[in-house]
């Protein structure tokens, strides 16, 4: 029964769930970093790794600290201490270990702080009572979803870049959020696959 | 209710310590060796952050000087002195290069046509993103002044023309103006360039005149004048070609629209 669970909650992440198509977290990242695939690619890894990251201190951090101490109203600025450490605590991992890497995202990386969707993600796990592995498991699934979406994005503006687009649809960020939302309405069908609760 | 007061004080300057505790151990973990002599150019650097350069910040610039032998002089803002400072620490003669300025490739302001009031988001990227131009012309300049905005020097200041000008004193060539414009009105030019055609629009003359007084029609009368060969008309706009110019003004004299400019 584990194992099905967490293939569920797996794909409601990624699919039913996604976090920037379904319930639009992040947006600013799915519209400013998608310019091309490489940078888009180079975004989503940190924040897969930081989504996962952020899930599985935060959950030690809500169930052995706050509702201990009956302070659960303060789990959002909590998370978003978490989230900034953990953010910084990277971006030192990253640049000594792996400076190409820091180099090719660049502010991207800093950016990830004030991302939405990671505090979404671990508020969300809060809100329907995961056990510690199913956080986890959420986490990366939130963040494979943005990935996903990302990629799809990114995909499209580099290939529609060197085609015409009528006048009437526009360029550059008009551009992309009237994609997004072609995306987003083709999302809304995976409702079926996993009914939403 | 004290209690939770407390409690939640507590919790959270715990947490900040914990946080601020660990982010402290990671800096001296992870920390970096880094050449000393990126750190003495960076002092030398103006501080300014202005991104002229190309790079990041002054740091960035430093750290490219000294460790991918970035050009001793890629700081347009501390211009001359700055670069022979830093070429004494790196151990490199440096040259005297002209300044550059930016200079407005638009004539058409108050006599261009304007399409309809613009009453959105102030500033000319916000205007394009909107529609192709408030202005007849899709190439000119839209007069919102998102350049002037973006100078951090107060060299650029919006006339009553509906351009932006430049004042030289306070200038530094960073180029940031330049990167600002949406719209591509402004280019680095030498004083040394004499001549120079006020206008950018590839439009074919007739739809030129129908928008703008002062748009190049691409008549190639100033093409025919040249006795230097410098001038070319491509998709019905005059270039010059600033090496072979001698500044000898005779194409702006025979020009209908008189928008070649001899400074």
């Amino acid at each position: 029964m584990v194992e099905k669970a967490l293939f569920t909650i797996l794909l409601e992440g990624v699919f039913v769930k996604n976090f920037l198509l379904i319930q639009f977290l992040g947006l600013c990242s799915f519209v400013g970093v998608t310019k091309d695939v490489k940078s888009a690619s180079g975004m989503s890894g940190a924040v897969v790794f930081v989504m996962a990251l952020a899930a599985t201190v935060s959950f030690v951090l809500f169930n052995y600290v706050l509702v201990p101490l009956k302070l659960e109203f303060l789990r959002t600025i909590a998370f978003i201490v978490v989230i900034a450490a953990l953010v910084q605590l990277v971006e030192f991992i990253v640049r000594k270990h792996v400076p190409a890497l820091y180099r090719s995202l660049g502010i991207y990386l800093p950016l990830i702080t004030t991302n939405c969707a990671v505090l979404g993600a671990v508020l969300l796990n809060v809100m329907n009572d995961y056990n510690f592995i199913q956080s986890v498991t959420f986490g990366v699934a939130a963040g494979l979803g943005y990935t996903v979406a990302m990629l799809m994005m990114a995909g499209i503006r580099e290939r529609s870049n060197i085609v015409n687009v009528p006048k009437a649809v526009g360029r550059g960020v008009t551009y992309a959020l009237f994609v997004a939302t072609i995306m987003s309405m083709s999302f809304v069908n995976f409702f079926g696959v996993i009914p939403l609760d | 209710m004290t209690d939770v007061l407390v409690n939640s004080i507590a919790v959270l300057a715990g947490l900040g310590f914990a946080v601020g505790a660990m982010l402290v151990a990671a800096s001296r973990i992870f920390k970096i060796d880094s050449n000393p002599l990126i750190d003495e150019v960076a002092e030398l650097l103006p501080g300014a952050n202005c991104g002229g350069c190309g790079y990041a910040g002054c740091a960035a610039c430093a750290e490219a000087i000294v460790e991918s032998g970035a050009p001793i002089n890629s700081c347009p803002v501390g211009g001359f002195d700055t670069a022979k400072e830093i070429g004494a620490l790196m151990g490199q003669e440096v040259t005297e290069s002209e300044p550059e300025y930016p200079f407005v490739r638009c004539n058409g302001g108050k006599s261009c046509v304007t399409l309809f009031d613009y009453e959105g988001v102030d500033g000319c990227k916000a205007a394009l993103m909107l529609c192709d131009s408030r202005k007849g012309c899709s190439y000119g300049c839209l007069g919102l002044g998102t350049c002037v905005r973006a100078c951090q020097f107060d060299a650029l200041s919006m006339g009553e023309d509906g351009f932006p000008h430049v004042n030289k004193n306070l200038c530094t060539s960073c180029g940031n103006c330049i990167a600002a414009c949406p719209n591509e009105i402004l280019t680095f030019a030498k004083d040394s360039e004499k001549v120079h055609v006020l206008c950018r629009s590839h439009d074919k003359g007739k739809q030129v005149k129908a928008v703008c007084e002062n748009g190049c029609i691409g008549c190639k009368k100033c093409e025919k004048e040249c006795p230097e060969g410098a001038i070319k008309v491509t998709n019905f706009l005059a270039e010059i070609d600033q090496e072979k110019c001698t500044g000898c003004g005779a194409c702006a004299a025979v020009c209908p629209q008189g928008i070649i400019e001899v400074r």
